[in-house]
């Protein structure tokens, strides 16, 4: 029984670090795709300083949710990685690119263009692709003999096309709220300008992309996970709808404070939608948590990791968003 | 050679590490490096030091930047491309990443920020606080990485269930003695690269008779810090070798391109192995030598390559040169490090424009140095990924397409190429100015103006 409990704290601890890595990524993410929305320098100053203390830390929790995964469930690591070989290679292209930015578009004139586009378009490329990956993980991945079983475009379809577009999106409007928070003047105001947009594209992405569940991508996954929409899922999906007029509203009535958490709400809300579905498939519709599970031994060891190293990890996060806590000064543009 | 996903795989793997551990090489030293001039500064109050820091800071985010985005290709690289491998020992590698995870990716990542852009939020204490964490980070980064790889090289404190490798003993797999000594070989290995570069640096500085001050502090300590650090290296890869000698006798024999049993051992100096007729072209050599170096006594029998089966030997050529450049470096650094403490202690250091011409030319003999030690250890390790337990060959990810492979492949070389050249020219820039540069005196980091211009505190008055 040790192992049935060991194996399912790690599941909730790793479901934390992909929560953490969506609602912190995320905004920096979503600022690098408004990034590409304007070509205005006054504007991209100020965006790219209100992330640059934070995105390399943020990022990180990508790590750590790969690490953990390998970790405690290596089948899972192994099958997801091999499953989406080629979407992870533009995830990582996309970070890189975007990463090297920050440094080098201060460290050349000639070329800051392209590492300006090389910020946006990575940006919105990893977006993209992790809104993809969860598409096309509900509608299921093939496994045999805990290797992944399937060819490698096996993820290309409509609705997990519709979902990549509806997280890049979804990013942005993490990212404008963001940028309501630590900006001022011009770009507070078009970011705010931007929230309500932001959200009619979230939820128009969401209608077709139950039309293609339904009609050209009906796939045996996508009716699994329709049938597995339950009493959790409907709260968490209803909890997101109204997190997103709220923050219509906030954003006209100027409330700036209360848009970031309200844009987090919706994806922790989306978030438990979805988990609900899945439950307890970590790959779906094939390995359980307890398949996946690594022995006792492993999960034992890691645990000092789970249980003391993560809070004080958090400890220190959050020192360092106080320590840039306010609004970026207009002298720190560039 | 045919291309399969496998030796795709492969070259890829080949690739991106070495392109990735060129970074950690050089800021594993400059963390530690910018943590004591930090130090330094914090307790003599003199300005030299921390326009000294500043500099170096930018160099710093330069290369961390580089080494961090090419960390995390490297993070999934197991996933992507080795999947067998991650499936069979992720029970063991698994954790000992996580570790690095969690106790230094996030420390470094997240203090990194503070480092750059924190200067003039926090008090003094604090600044060198977060250096600190930084250089903590990339330590304890390197300990959980050694660990994962000695586990490979020589595994232990594991039984294996269904094909499956599971823990038994985990004091074991991160504290066993090769483990020990090989994490201590790159750690030094990291603070040579970077103590030979900054010494290098300043001996261009004084040969273009700029930065003077600057040149004096960078000379001194590089050299000095290199004169301490070359003989423990040298004793620590000589542990190393006798850990080769006792758990990985095939690799031995490649490195020291012996193809035939012997008693006593001959020490191949230089020669060129071939491996079609299984003899050494143009050898100098000397008998005996071989068997003393491994165990103290020059007559003891020595194990050559005809002693293992086919399917089991390493390639030759590789580890046999990688071994004797990364010696060769070794000395380099040890000729240069202990004439200019030499020098500097007679006085002459800055006049002898010979010594520092080779002192800038030995900028990259520590790169060279990590790169080929890795090689000798990886490929000498071949055909075995886990040593004698799981192949190479058998570990590759069973539904990797070749196509799929080769665009990998190609993407990750033309992305790194192009990041590989720029980083290389703005780091170039920036050394070429100095501490005084444009760079310096006007903007920082991420285009922040203010961080560099911090105007109370200890650190900006020079009390010389
Ligand atoms: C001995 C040193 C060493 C070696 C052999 C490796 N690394 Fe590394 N790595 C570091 C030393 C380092 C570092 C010093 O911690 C880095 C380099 C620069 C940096 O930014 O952190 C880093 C960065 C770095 C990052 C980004 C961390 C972050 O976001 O801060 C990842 C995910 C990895 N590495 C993963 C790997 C993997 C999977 C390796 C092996 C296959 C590997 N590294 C070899
Ligand atoms: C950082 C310095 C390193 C360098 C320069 C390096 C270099 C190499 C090279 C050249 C190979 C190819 C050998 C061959 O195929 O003939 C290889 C293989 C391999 N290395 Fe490393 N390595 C490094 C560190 C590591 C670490 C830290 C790990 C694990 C934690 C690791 C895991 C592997 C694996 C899994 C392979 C097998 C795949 C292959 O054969 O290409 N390496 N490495
Ligand atoms: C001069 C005397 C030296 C000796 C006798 C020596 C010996 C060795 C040996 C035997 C290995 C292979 C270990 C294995 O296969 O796992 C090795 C690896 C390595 N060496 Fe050296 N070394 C020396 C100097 C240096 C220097 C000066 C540097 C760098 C500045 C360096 C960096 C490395 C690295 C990065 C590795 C790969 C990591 C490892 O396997 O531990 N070595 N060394």
């Amino acid at each position: 029984m040790e192992i049935f409990s060991l194996a399912h704290l790690w599941a909730g601890i790793i479901a934390i670090a992909i929560l953490v890595y969506v609602l912190l990524d995320g905004f920096d993410l979503g600022v690098g795709i408004l990034f590409g929305m304007t070509r205005d320098e006054a504007k991209r100053g100020p965006m790219m300083a209100a992330i640059a203390p934070f995105w390399d830390g943020n990022e990180t929790w990508l790590v750590v949710i790969g690490a953990s995964l390998f970790a405690a469930f290596p089948a899972v690591y192994a099958v997801f990685l091999s499953a989406f070989y080629l979407p992870v290679l533009l995830l990582l292209v996309g970070l890189i690119f975007r990463g090297v930015a920050f440094e080098f578009r201060y460290r050349s004139e000639r070329m800051r263009g392209v590492w300006d586009f090389g910020f946006a378009a990575g940006s919105t490329m990893a977006a993209f692709v992790q809104g993809a990956a969860v598409g096309a993980m509900m509608r299921g991945i093939p496994v045999e003999d805990g290797q992944f079983a399937g060819t490698s475009l096996e993820w290309l379809h409509p609705f997990p096309v519709l979902t990549g577009i509806g997280l890049v999106l979804g990013y942005a409007l993490l990212g404008a709220c963001w940028l309501v928070l630590k900006t001022e003047g011009a770009v507070a105001d078009w970011a705010r300008g931007m929230v309500f947009w932001l959200v009619i594209g979230v939820l128009a992405i969401v209608g077709p992309a139950i039309v293609a569940a339904l009609t050209v991508d009906m796939s045996p996954g996508l009716t699994q996970a329709a049938e597995r929409f339950g009493m959790l899922s409907s709260l968490g999906a209803a909890a997101g709808f109204y997190a997103l007029l709220l923050l219509v509203a906030c954003a006209r009535l100027r409330l700036d404070g209360a848009l970031y958490p309200l844009g987090a709400l919706f994806f922790a809300a989306t978030f438990v939608a979805l988990a609900g579905m899945m439950w307890p498939y970590m790959i779906p519709y094939t390995l359980t948590v307890q398949d996946a599970a690594a022995p006792e031994a492993s999960l034992r060891f890691m645990l000092f990791a789970g249980v003391v190293v993560l809070p004080v990890v958090a400890i220190y996060t959050i020192g360092v968003y106080w320590l840039f806590r306010g609004k970026v000064a207009s002298s720190e543009e560039p | 050679m045919a291309l399969d996903p496998l030796i795709l795989s492969r070259l890829q793997f080949a690739f991106v590490i070495s392109f990735h551990i060129i970074f950690p090489a050089f800021t594993i030293g400059l963390a530690a490096w910018l943590a004591t001039v930090e130090g330094l500064g914090f307790a003599t109050g003199r300005a030299v030091y921390r326009r000294i820091f500043d500099f170096w800071l930018r160099i710093f985010a330069v290369s961390f930047g580089l080494g961090v985005v090419s960390g995390i290709v490297m993070a999934f690289q197991f996933g992507t491309n080795w999947s067998v491998l991650a499936e069979r020992a992720g029970p063991i590698q698994g954790p000992l990443i996580g570790y690095e995870a969690f106790t230094a990716f996030l420390l470094e990542a997240t203090f990194f920020g503070v480092m750059l852009l924190g200067r003039d939020r926090v008090r003094p204490g604090v600044y060198l606080l977060a250096c600190c964490m930084v250089s903590l980070g990339t330590i304890l980064s390197s300990f959980w990485i050694l660990a994962n790889n000695t586990w490979m090289q020589v595994p232990i404190g594991h039984e294996v269930i269904d094909g499956r490798f599971i823990p038994t003993d985990w004091r074991e797999i991160v504290l066993g003695p090769v483990m020990l000594i090989r994490w201590l070989h790159m750690l030094l290995a990291a603070f040579l690269t970077t103590a030979i570069c900054v010494a290098a640096t300043g001996a261009w500085y004084v040969l273009r008779d700029i930065n003077r001050a600057e040149a004096r502090v960078m000379l001194t300590w590089g050299l000095g810090l290199a004169a301490a650090l070359i003989p423990v290296q040298m004793y620590l890869g000589h542990l190393n070798g006798l850990y080769v000698y006792e758990h990985q006798p095939a690799k031995f024999a490649a490195i020291e391109a012996r193809w035939k049993d012997e008693q006593p051992g001959t020490e191949v100096w230089l020669a060129w192995p071939d491996a079609a007729r299984q003899e050494n072209l143009l050898a100098i050599e000397t008998p005996g030598i071989g068997s003393f170096i491994a165990t103290g006594e020059w007559d003891a029998p020595m194990t050559g390559l005809e002693s293992f089966p086919e399917e089991d030997r390493p390639p030759v050529v590789i580890p046999f040169f990688g071994f004797r450049i990364m010696v060769g470096m070794g000395l380099v650094m040890l000729a240069v490090s202990w004439i200019g403490t030499l020098l500097r202690v007679t006085g002459r250091l800055e006049t002898s424009r010979w010594f520092l011409w080779a002192t800038f030319l030995a900028f990259p003999s520590g790169f060279i140095a990590v790169l080929t030690g890795w090689y000798t250890a990886e490929v000498g390790r071949q055909p075995w990924v886990i040593y004698g337990l799981l192949r190479t060959e058998d570990a590759v990810t069973p539904a990797l397409t070749t196509t799929d492979a080769l665009i990998s492949l190609v993407v990750f070389v033309l992305v790194y190429g192009m990041l590989g050249g720029f980083g290389v020219r703005y780091i170039y820039k920036l050394l070429r100015e100095g501490p005084s540069g444009p760079s310096g005196a006007a903007s920082g980091a991420y285009g922040s103006r203010r961080p560099f211009a911090r105007a109370d505190g200890p650190g900006v008055t020079d009390r010389r």
